[in-house]
C-alpha cells in the first residue's frame, strides 16, 4: 500500500513538472489551449464531486457561466482586481447554487438531472433577457484583463498559464482532500444507499446541498479564469452543447476515481484539436464516442488502469485494491 | 388586453398545447416503460418536419400523405434507438439519456449535412385561409393541428385502455417483473413504446413543418419544454403530461404575447420549480421524480 502511495506521489510530481515546462516548447496557440484545458480540469473535477452523491446535474456549465459573469461585472463596474473578483465570483456562484438547489433537492436521480437542465436554462435565459447588466444575447465585451502585477504582465499567455496552473493545483488539492475526507465518504454513501446513509445519521439533504454548493464554488472559479482570458463572454458559450461536452469528458475518463475526469479532459482535448479540420462533423464523432463508451466501456478509460496493472505483473496490488472495502469504487453511471 | 387579442391568444394557446401534448405523451410513455429517457426526442420532431419537406415540398406529394409518411419513418427510428441504445443501457436511466444526447448530435449533423444549414426550408402552406373566431383571425394550418392532436391522443387512449397490446404496455409500466411473469415480453413492450414515441414526435413535427422554421436545430428548444411538461405532469403519467402540456401552452403563449418569448420559457421553468416545491410528484404522478 505504501509503495502504491509513493508511486502516486512520484506520478503527480512528474505530471506537474511536465505541465511546468510544456508551455516553453509549444506555439502560443497551444498555450491558450492548455489554459482552457486547465480551466476544464477544474470544471470536470468539481462536477465529479457533485456526482459522487449520485446527483448528476446538467447546469454545471451554466454555473461556470455565472462565475464568469459575476467576475466580469465586478471587474468592469467596480474596477476590482482579478484576485479579488475570482474568489468573490466563487462565493456568488455558491449563493446561486444554494438558491437553485432548493427545488432540485425535491428530485432524485433522473429527475434531478432533467430539472437541473431546466433551471440552468432559466439562468442562461436571464442573461439574454436582461440587457442591463448582462448585455443580452451579445454578452459582455471588454472584460478587464488581469493586467500587470509587479513585474509580471498577465496579458501574455505564459504568465497567465502559470497563474491558471497554480490556481488549478490549489483547487485540485482542496477537492482531493474533500473527496478523501469524512465528508467525501458521506457523499459516496448517499450514492450507494441514501436510506441506509440516513439511518446512520447522515443528513442526506444537507450533504447533497453541501456537495452542490462546493461544486458550484469551483465552477465559479473556473468561470472567472475563463472570462478574464477570453475578454468577452456571451450566453451562447454556456449552452447545453457545452454541458454535453463536459459529460463526454467525465464519461470517457470515468467518474469512480479522482483522476478519471482529468484523463477524460486530456484525451478529449487532444481529440478535439485533431478533429479541427472536420469542424462540421465533430459533434457526430463525439456523439459516437459518447454512445460507444456508455455501452461498451461504462467505467471509462480509468477502468483500464487496474487491467494494465494486472497485465504488468502487479497482480497482487490490484487484487488487494479490489478487495479492500470502498477500494473498488464503482462507476457512478 | 383587447377581446380580439385575447381570443387570438387563447386559440394560439390551444394550438401550442396540442403540439406540446402530442410531443410529450411519447416522452412520458417511453419513460413509463422501463425508464427510457430520450434526449433525441426533439430530433425525432425535427426529422418529422424534414419528412414533410422531402415528400411534400420536394416530391410534391399531397400534404396529408406526407404527414402520414412521417409516422412509420420516425417510428422506425424510435425502434432503432430502442434496439441500439436503450436495450444495452437498460436499468440505467442516466446512461440511456446521455447516450441519446450523443444521438442528438449525430442526427443534427446528419440533417445539416444532407439538407444543408443556412436558410430555413421554405414549405408552402397547404391550407390557405383563416378561420374567423370572434373577430380574431386564425390560420387554418394552425387550426388543423387541434383536431389532429385530439384524434392522435384519443387513439392513444383507446390503444392503452381497450387494446390488449396497449394494456400490456400499461402493465409493463406499472410493474415490469409482474408483467414478465404474466408472459408479457419486456423487449416487445419497450420496442412498442419507443415506436409510439417516435411516431407521435414525428407526426407533431410533420404538422408543424409549414408554420415553423425547419432547421436541424428546431428540436432543441422544444426538448426542454417537453421535459418540463413531463416533470410537471408527473414523469410517467400520460394524462398528467397532457394536462401539463395545455397549462404550459397557455403560460407560454400568454407570456409571449404580453412580454416576449425568452420570458415565456423562464416563467415555464419557474412554474415547474413551483410545482416541484409544492408537489414533488408532479400533477398526476405517484412516485417522486
Amino acid at each position: 500500500m505504501l509503495k502504491h502511495k509513493v508511486l502516486s506521489i512520484i506520478g503527480v510530481v512528474a505530471l506537474i513538472a511536465v505541465m511546468s515546462i510544456l508551455p516553453f516548447f509549444v506555439r502560443e496557440y497551444y498555450v491558450e489551449i492548455l489554459i482552457i484545458f486547465l480551466i476544464n480540469v477544474i470544471l470536470a473535477v468539481s462536477y465529479r464531486l457533485i456526482a459522487t452523491t449520485g446527483d448528476w446535474t446538467l447546469c454545471h456549465v451554466i454555473l461556470m457561466g455565472a462565475g464568469a459573469y459575476a467576475s466580469a461585472l465586478m471587474a468592469k463596474y467596480f474596477g476590482w482586481p482579478f484576485f479579488m473578483t475570482a474568489p468573490l465570483a466563487g462565493a456568488t456562484v455558491c449563493l446561486v447554487g444554494l438558491g437553485i438547489v432548493y427545488p432540485l433537492l425535491r428530485t432524485v436521480g433522473f429527475g434531478f438531472f432533467i430539472t437541473s437542465l431546466a433551471v440552468g436554462e432559466f439562468i442562461r435565459l436571464s442573461w439574454i433577457k436582461f440587457h442591463i447588466p448582462f448585455g443580452g444575447p451579445r454578452g459582455m465585451i471588454d472584460i478587464p484583463e488581469v493586467g500587470i502585477i509587479g513585474p509580471i504582465d498577465f496579458y501574455e499567455a505564459i504568465p497567465y498559464y502559470f497563474m491558471t496552473l497554480a490556481i488549478t493545483l490549489v483547487c485540485l488539492f482542496i477537492l482531493y482532500r474533500i473527496d478523501r475526507s469524512r465528508i467525501g465518504k458521506a457523499f459516496k454513501s448517499i450514492y450507494e444507499d441514501d436510506i441506509l446513509a440516513e439511518s446512520i445519521g447522515i443528513n442526506v439533504g444537507r450533504y447533497r446541498t453541501f456537495a452542490f454548493v462546493i461544486g458550484s464554488f469551483f465552477a465559479g472559479i473556473a468561470g472567472a479564469l475563463l472570462a478574464h482570458r477570453l475578454g468577452a463572454i456571451d450566453p451562447h458559450i454556456f449552452a447545453l452543447d457545452e454541458m454535453v461536452y463536459l459529460l463526454v469528458w467525465v464519461i470517457v475518463g470515468g467518474s469512480a476515481t479522482f483522476a478519471g475526469p482529468i484523463i477524460g479532459v486530456a484525451v478529449m482535448t487532444l481529440l478535439f484539436e485533431w478533429t479541427r479540420p472536420l469542424l462540421e462533423w465533430r459533434p457526430l464523432f463525439f456523439g459516437i464516442i459518447l454512445i460507444g463508451f456508455l455501452i461498451f466501456m461504462p467505467g471509462g478509460l480509468e477502468s483500464l488502469i487496474p487491467k494494465f496493472t494486472r497485465l504488468f505483473g502487479n497482480r497482487k496490488a490490484a487484487q488487494a485494491k479490489a478487495e479492500q472495502p470502498g477500494g473498488a469504487e464503482k462507476s457512478v453511471v | 388586453m383587447e377581446l380580439t387579442t385575447f381570443v387570438q391568444t387563447m386559440a394560439n394557446s390551444v394550438v401550442s398545447g396540442s403540439i406540446y401534448a402530442t410531443v410529450s405523451v411519447g416522452l412520458a410513455l417511453a419513460f413509463g416503460v422501463m425508464k427510457m429517457a430520450n434526449h433525441a426526442h426533439g430530433e425525432f420532431f425535427m426529422l418529422g418536419a424534414y419528412v414533410v419537406y422531402v415528400f411534400y415540398a420536394l416530391a410534391g406529394m399531397p400534404f396529408f400523405l406526407a404527414v402520414l409518411a412521417a409516422i412509420p419513418t420516425i417510428a422506425a427510428l424510435g425502434l432503432l434507438t430502442e434496439r441500439l441504445i436503450f436495450r444495452p443501457t437498460r436499468g440505467n436511466v442516466l446512461a440511456g439519456f446521455m447516450a441519446t444526447a450523443g444521438l442528438t448530435w449525430i442526427l443534427q449533423v446528419l440533417a445539416g449535412r444532407i439538407w444543408g444549414l443556412g436558410f430555413m426550408k421554405m414549405i408552402p402552406t397547404p391550407y390557405m385561409g383563416a378561420a374567423n373566431i370572434a373577430g380574431a383571425q386564425i390560420g387554418l394550418q394552425r387550426v388543423l393541428i387541434v383536431p389532429a392532436a385530439v384524434i392522435l391522443l384519443g387513439f392513444l387512449w383507446f390503444f392503452l385502455h381497450r387494446v390488449r397490446l396497449g394494456k400490456g404496455l400499461r402493465a409493463c409500466a406499472q410493474d415490469p417483473d409482474a408483467a414478465a411473469l404474466q408472459g408479457i415480453s419486456i423487449n416487445k413492450m419497450t420496442s412498442l413504446a419507443m415506436g409510439i414515441a417516435g411516431a407521435y414526435a414525428g407526426v407533431a413535427g410533420a404538422l408543424m413543418a409549414p408554420i415553423h422554421a425547419v432547421t436541424p436545430y428546431m428540436g432543441r428548444d422544444l426538448l426542454i419544454t417537453a421535459f418540463i411538461v413531463v416533470i410537471v405532469g408527473g414523469m410517467a403519467s400520460i394524462e398528467g403530461a397532457v394536462l401539463a402540456a395545455f397549462i404550459l401552452g397557455f403560460i407560454h403563449t400568454f407570456v409571449t404575447t404580453i412580454f416576449d418569448a425568452t420570458s415565456a420559457i423562464m416563467v415555464g421553468v419557474a412554474f415547474m420549480a413551483f410545482i416541484l416545491i409544492v408537489k414533488p410528484t408532479g400533477l398526476m404522478g405517484r412516485a417522486k421524480a
